[in-house]
C-alpha cells in the first residue's frame, strides 16, 4: 500500500555544505501491517516519516500510496488521500483546543462528548478534563502526547506514522502509550508505521526496518532482527527497554534528524 | 429602526429582536431608535449633553442591559457620552458595542465616551463588540472611551472584540480600582488593508489586594498598524498583569509598549508581549489533518480570536 522508490535526501548545513540524510531508500509497507522503524540517532528516520507525509520532498526518488505516485502532492492531498501523522514533537496552538483538533482529525466540525470520550479514553484521558482546554502550554509533554495520538487515531487513516511516540514524554505516561499501541495493534485495520527507539514498541510489531547511516540496514520479522539488532548495529541497551540510543528514552531527549 | 440598524445590531451582538425583558436603549445616527427602563434599571437621556445615564439597583442579579450604537449612513459624527451608575451588590450583563456603516464618500463616525461607577461588591460583565461595513471609500472610524472607577471588592470583565471592517480606531480605558476590585479586559483584534487600530491602557491600583488582568490578542494583516499601549500603576499591594499577544501578516505591523509602575514593595506588576507570524508548524500540523494552507491559517486564527 506504500512504496518509497530509491529516496534520497539531503539537508543543507550551517556551513553551506549539503549533509545527506537519506540514500536510495527503498521502502514497502504491505496493507495492514505494524511496522516499527528504528535505527541511531540521525539515521534519518524521522526525515523519511516526513518525506512520506510530504512535510519535506525528496531530492530523489518516488513515493506511491495505493498504487497512486504521490511524490508531487501537498500535505493536505496526501492528508486527504488516507496518510496521517502523529508528530514526534506534538504542536501547540493558542486559542483551538482539543475539542477543536479531534474535530479536524475526524473530519467532523462538531464531534459529540461521547465520541471525543472514546478518542480521549483510547489514550487514557478523561474527556471531561480535556475537550475544552487550549493545546498550549498548559499542557504537560505526556498529556499534549497522548492527545496527538489520539488525534492520529481519530483520522481511521489507511495508514498512520507515529514519530517517536516515546520522545518527551515519562516513563509513566510510556507505559499507557504501550498499551494504547497493543490494542491499535489489535483493533486496527489500517498500516501503521511508528518509528521508535523503545524495545516494548519494537516488540509489538509485524515487521522491524532498521535504518542506519541513511539506509536500511536491516529488515524482517521481529523475531529475527530483534535478536541480531544490538550485536550487527553496534546498538547497546542502556535504558529500561530503550534499545538503541538512551538519549532518546522517554524523559531524557529525541531525535532530530 | 432602521433595517440596517438590526443589521448591524445582529452582527455586533446577541440582538434578536427588542427582547421581552429588561432594559435596552438603542442608538441610531445620533439619535435613539429604541429605549426602555426596567423595574431595577432605569436609562435616561442626559440634560447637559449628548447621552444617558444607566442607573442599575443595588443587589439587581442576572439583568442583561442593552446599550448599542449604530451609523448606518456616511457623513456622520456621533458622539455620545453614557454613564453606567451599578449599584452596591448587583450582578448584571451590559451588551453595548458599535456597528458603523459606511457606502458613501463621507466618513461615519461613532465616539463613545462611557464611565463606568461600581458600588462595592458590584460585578459587571461589559460585551463590546465593534464592526464596520459597507463599501464607501469614507472611513469608518469608532473612537471608544471607557473610564471606570471599581469600589472596594467590585469586578468588572470587558470583553471587547473589533474584527472586521473598522478603518480607524483608537480605543482609551482607564481605570481606578479600591480595595479588593478586580479588572479583567480581553481584548480581540483584527485589522487589515490600511486599517489602524490603536488600544491604550491606563489602570490605577490603589487598593490593597486589587487586581487587573490585561489580555489583547489581535492580527493585523495587509497594510495595517496596530499600536498596544498599557499602563499600569500600583499603589498598594497588588497585582497586575498586561499581556499583548499578537500575530503579523502581510505587512502588518504592531508595537507593544508596557508601562509599569509600582509605588509600593508588594506590588506585583509583569507585561508580556508576544509578536509575530503564524508558526509554520502549526500550519503544517492542520495540513496534515487534511485541511489546505488557507483553511489552515484561517482556523488558527479563528481559534486565537475566539
Amino acid at each position: 500500500m506504500l512504496q518509497l522508490k530509491q529516496i534520497t535526501f539531503s539537508a543543507p548545513q550551517e556551513n553551506g555544505g549539503e549533509r545527506q540524510i537519506l540514500s536510495h531508500v527503498d521502502f514497502t509497507a504491505e496493507q495492514g501491517k505494524f511496522i516499527v522503524i528504528t535505527g541511531p540517532n540521525g539515521s534519518g528516520k524521522s526525515t523519511l516519516a516526513r518525506i512520506i507525509v510530504g512535510i519535506q520532498q525528496p531530492d530523489e526518488g518516488q513515493i506511491f500510496f495505493q498504487g497512486e505516485d504521490i511524490t508531487n502532492l501537498s500535505i493536505s492531498e496526501r492528508a486527504k488521500r488516507g496518510i496521517a501523522f502523529a508528530f514526534q514533537q506534538p504542536v501547540r496552538f493558542k486559542g483551538l483546543t482539543v475539542s477543536d483538533l479531534l474535530g479536524l482529525a475526524a473530519g467532523k466540525e462538531l464531534l459529540t462528548r461521547k465520541q471525543m470520550c472514546t478518542y480521549l479514553q483510547q489514550v487514557g484521558l478523561c474527556a471531561a478534563d480535556y475537550i475544552d482546554r487550549d493545546v498550549n502550554a498548559s499542557l504537560s509533554g505526556g498529556e499534549i502526547k497522548r492527545i496527538e495520538i489520539a488525534m492520529a487515531m481519530a483520522r481511521k487513516a489507511p495508514l498512520t506514522i507515529f514519530d517517536e511516540p516515546e520522545a518527551g514524554i515519562d516513563l509513566w505516561s510510556f507505559n499507557h502509550l504501550i498499551d494504547v499501541f497493543r490494542r491499535l495493534r489489535d483493533v486496527t485495520k489500517g498500516t501503521v508505521i511508528i518509528i521508535s527507539h523503545q524495545e516494548r514498541i519494537l516488540d509489538i510489531a509485524d515487521e522491524i526496518v532498521v535504518l542506519s547511516g541513511g539506509q536500511i540496514s536491516a529488515r524482517g520479522k521481529k523475531e529475527e532482527i530483534l535478536p541480531t539488532l544490538l550485536e550487527s548495529h553496534g546498538m547497546t541497551n542502556r535504558g529500561p527497554g530503550c534499545l538503541v540510543d538512551r538519549t532518546a528514552c522517554p524523559r531524557e531527549g529525541s531525535e532530530g534528524a | 429602526m432602521k433595517s440596517k440598524t438590526e443589521e448591524l445590531l445582529h452582527l455586533i451582538s446577541d440582538w434578536n429582536g427588542i427582547p421581552k425583558t429588561g432594559a435596552y436603549n438603542i442608538r441610531e445616527d445620533s439619535g435613539c431608535a429604541g429605549r426602555r427602563s426596567s423595574e431595577n434599571v432605569s436609562i435616561e437621556s442626559k440634560t447637559d449633553l449628548p447621552g444617558i445615564d444607566i442607573r442599575v439597583k443595588p443587589y439587581t442579579k442576572g439583568e442583561k442591559i442593552y446599550i448599542p450604537a449604530c451609523v448606518t449612513h456616511s457623513d456622520v459624527d456621533d458622539l455620545v457620552y453614557n454613564d453606567f451608575y451599578i449599584g452596591e451588590g448587583c450582578d448584571v450583563t451590559i451588551v453595548a458595542g458599535c456597528g458603523v456603516h459606511s457606502d458613501g464618500h463621507e466618513d461615519a463616525k461613532h465616539n463613545g465616551i462611557h464611565r463606568f461607577f461600581l458600588e462595592k461588591d458590584a460585578r459587571v460583565v461589559y460585551l463590546e463588540k465593534h464592526i464596520g461595513t459597507g463599501n464607501g471609500d469614507g472611513q469608518r472610524i469608532i473612537n471608544p472611551v471607557t473610564h471606570a472607577q471599581l469600589a472596594e471588592n467590585s469586578y468588572m470583565l470587558m470583553d471587547t472584540t473589533q474584527i472586521k471592517g473598522v478603518d480607524s480606531t483608537l480605543r482609551k480605558t482607564s481605570a481606578v480600582l479600591e480595595a479588593g476590585a478586580t479588572l479583567v479586559v480581553k481584548e480581540k483584534l483584527m485589522t487589515d488593508g490600511h486599517q489602524v487600530a490603536k488600544t491604550d491602557f491606563d489602570v490605577t491600583l490603589k487598593g490593597e489586594n486589587s487586581g487587573v488582568e490585561l489580555q489583547s490578542r489581535s492580527v493585523a494583516k495587509g497594510h495595517s498598524y496596530q499600536s498596544f499601549r498599557s499602563i499600569i500603576n500600583g499603589e498598594a499591594p497588588c497585582t497586575g498583569h498586561s499581556a499583548c499577544d499578537a500575530i503579523i501578516m502581510d505587512e502588518g505591523k504592531v508595537s507593544a509598549t508596557p508601562e509599569l509602575t509600582a509605588a509600593h514593595v508588594d506590588a506585583a506588576l509583569i507585561h508580556e508581549a508576544a509578536i509575530g507570524k503564524i508558526a509554520g508548524e502549526q500550519l503544517t500540523k492542520l495540513m496534515t489533518l487534511g485541511l489546505s494552507e488557507q483553511e489552515a491559517e484561517e482556523k488558527i486564527i479563528a481559534g486565537f480570536l475566539r
